[in-house]
């Protein structure tokens, strides 16, 4: 019975992945804004980032963007120093990411919006280290970096659409493992699900630097993307925020709700948010209010309410 | 050398004590409600805009700002609470939630204070406060800090008397102990609540007249960063206890000086990173609430 459940939702979740892959395959033939696409992929996969984390263990890190701005410096300065293929430079940003995350790993020690607000000083933190400009000779200081030369946009949106399913592939392996069993059975009541034999601390420690490695590898991406930036653009604490947003709406816990949250509110973001930041500031900051009074569970507990069950 | 060292410590003296102020309605409102006011810098910040109003638009003493802040604090006070609080006390994770509330409210202030203020850094006139230089230990700071100061000395040390001498304060108190029981014991824990609020919110915005002097101007995007330096203040002092924010404005006030008068660079980084190591060193000294049980 639970064998036939589980077989299920992987397929499941091979369908997303696969779905996924087709679209952001075939979409840049027919649309040629390839770096909207980008933007928006680079969004779905920081929601679904922040998901690993906050809709598996209820973490919420709003200072989430410090380990893109980290996975964007980290892979960066290796295109800079070392002759590895940029490919490689990318996975040293999840690995530059993981790094940040060991050592902010003690802040998981603290419970709700303790966690939240110390995030969001530690990637403060590393913001300011990494733009100030006594550190110009390393990280380029307010002027930021340029690997222009390395500049390769087929490349850098493949890479980013492989991060994106990886990033789902992890989602929907929290969603139906035994693994992610326990991180359910833990976020309800962590003393008993220990009891049941869940080894919660080392399970906490991995959703979060599985979180801080998909962040930091869009970081990266992103990076090479771009290929020349300032410490705002990978830093802008809207990054991390957004992310939370996104999730929010589409619905935590779920492998399909942050794609839906953040492709929509990323597509209305495009058409009004760019040209008319603070009316989308306006329009965000009541939908959190009207989220969490009215639909915590995001617009997936629409679905869920009428009996039907989200993946 | 030896003067820099004393302007920096009376400076952060007195920077302190404002930063006191600045910090202690959130921690009032944590201590009463046990909820997060993410939206508490951009209260900070409406007060600066108060400021702003009755001196650029009315020409009047920007120190009228604080007349207009708490009748502001009061006026939109009393309907955000009863909107969305006691909605909120009956969610399955209160404090979660509500911080992520506030932090919607607080950007929805920050996208209305920029349609209606524009997204520019506004200052206020320097003499308005008195242009001179008051010195001390023949050290000079502008006459607005002193104004600050003593504003400050003056609220916080109302709150101590509301606290200590009136019957609601008793009853402000008791609620902060214990919720249960407080309510068991016949206090209208509702009413004490949205007192607390209010007078928290009216703080914040009191102590928003000053920011266009101590912080040199005020613009709408500058809440969140008071709300995070008024969180580290408010961790350091003592997390509930209102009167306890004055040690944490203090040590934040020091810091933040000494670090601007020497290593003005790295200035910054000193609110974050005192937030990060007081909650990794002493999280038990949040009155336990801060650790996880597992």
């Amino acid at each position: 019975m639970r064998e036939a459940g589980l077989l299920r939702a992987a397929r499941s979740g091979i369908v997303v992945i696969v779905v996924l892959a087709a679209v952001f395959l075939i979409l840049p033939h027919f649309y040629n804004n390839r770096s909207l696409l980008f933007e928006l992929m680079t969004f779905v996969v920081l929601t679904q980032g922040l998901n690993l984390l906050y809709g598996f263990t209820g973490y919420l890190p709003f200072g989430y963007v410090g380990f893109f701005g980290t996975g964007a410096y980290s892979t960066a300065l290796l295109v800079l120093h070392t002759h590895l293929p940029v490919v490689a430079c990318v996975v040293g940003g999840g690995v530059g990411a993981i790094v940040i995350g060991v050592i902010l790993g003690p802040l998981l020690r603290l419970s709700g919006a303790y966690f939240s607000i110390a995030n969001l000083a530690a990637s403060q933190i590393i913001f300011f280290v990494v733009s100030n400009s006594n550190l110009s000779g390393i990280t380029g200081g307010p002027y930021g970096l340029k690997i222009d030369r390395v500049y390769a946009p087929e490349a850098s949106y493949l890479t980013m659409l492989v991060i994106l399913l990886v990033a789902t592939g992890l989602a929907a392996y929290f969603r139906t493992s035994r693994f992610g069993l326990g991180l359910r059975a833990m976020t309800q009541d962590p003393v008993s699900a220990e009891m049941a034999g869940i080894n919660v601390v080392r399970q906490r420690v991995l959703v979060w630097l599985a979180s801080a490695a998909v962040a930091g590898l869009a970081g990266g991406a992103y990076a090479w993307n771009l290929s020349v930036f300032y410490p705002d653009a990978v830093f802008a604490l809207q990054i991390g925020v957004f992310a939370i947003v996104f999730a929010l709406f589409g619905g935590v816990g779920t492998v399909i709700g942050p794609i839906v949250g953040a492709v929509l509110l990323y597509l209305l973001y495009d058409g009004i948010g760019i040209s008319f930041p603070q009316g989308f500031e306006l329009l965000y900051g009541a939908l959190i209010v009207l989220l969490v009074l009215f639909l915590p569970n995001g617009i997936s507990s629409l679905l869920t309410r009428r009996g039907l069950r989200v993946f | 050398m030896v003067s820099l060292l004393e302007y920096a410590v009376i400076g952060g003296i007195l920077f302190g004590i404002f930063f006191s102020l600045i910090g202690i309605g959130l921690n009032l409102i944590f201590g009463v409600m046990r909820m997060i006011n993410l939206a508490h810098g951009q209260f900070v910040m409406l007060g600066g805009f108060a400021a702003f109003v009755v001196s650029h638009d009315f020409g009047l003493n920007p120190l009228f700002g604080i007349p207009l802040s708490i009748v502001g604090a009061i006026i939109i006070g009393y309907p955000l609470y009863y909107a969305v609080v006691p909605r909120l006390q009956k969610s399955h994770d209160p404090e979660m939630l509500s911080f992520i509330l506030f932090f919607g409210i607080a950007q929805v202030i920050e996208a209305l204070a920029i349609f209606a203020f524009g997204a520019d850094q506004r200052s206020l006139p320097g003499d308005a406060l008195g242009g001179g230089n008051l010195g001390i230990l023949g050290q000079d700071f502008p006459d607005s800090w002193w104004v600050a100061v003593a504003v400050s000395v003056i609220a916080i040390g109302g709150l101590y008397l509301y606290f200590s001498r009136t019957k609601l304060g008793y009853a402000t108190r008791a609620v902060m102990a214990d919720r249960d029981e407080a309510r068991a014991t016949g206090i209208n824990v509702d009413r004490v609540s949205v007192i607390a609020f209010v007078i928290g919110l009216a703080l914040a915005a009191c102590a928003g007249v000053f920011v266009p002097y101590l912080l040199g101007s005020v613009s709408p995007d500058i809440g969140d960063n008071l709300t995070a330096t008024s969180f580290a203040i408010i961790i350091i002092g003592s997390l509930g206890d209102p009167i306890g924010t004055v040690v944490g404005g203090l040590v934040f006030g020091l810091g933040t000086m000494l670090m601007q008068t020497f290593y003005a660079s790295w200035s910054n980084l000193v609110p974050y990173v005192l937030l990060v190591i007081i909650v990794l060193i002493r999280p038990t000294g949040l009155l336990g609430r801060a650790v996880r049980h597992a």
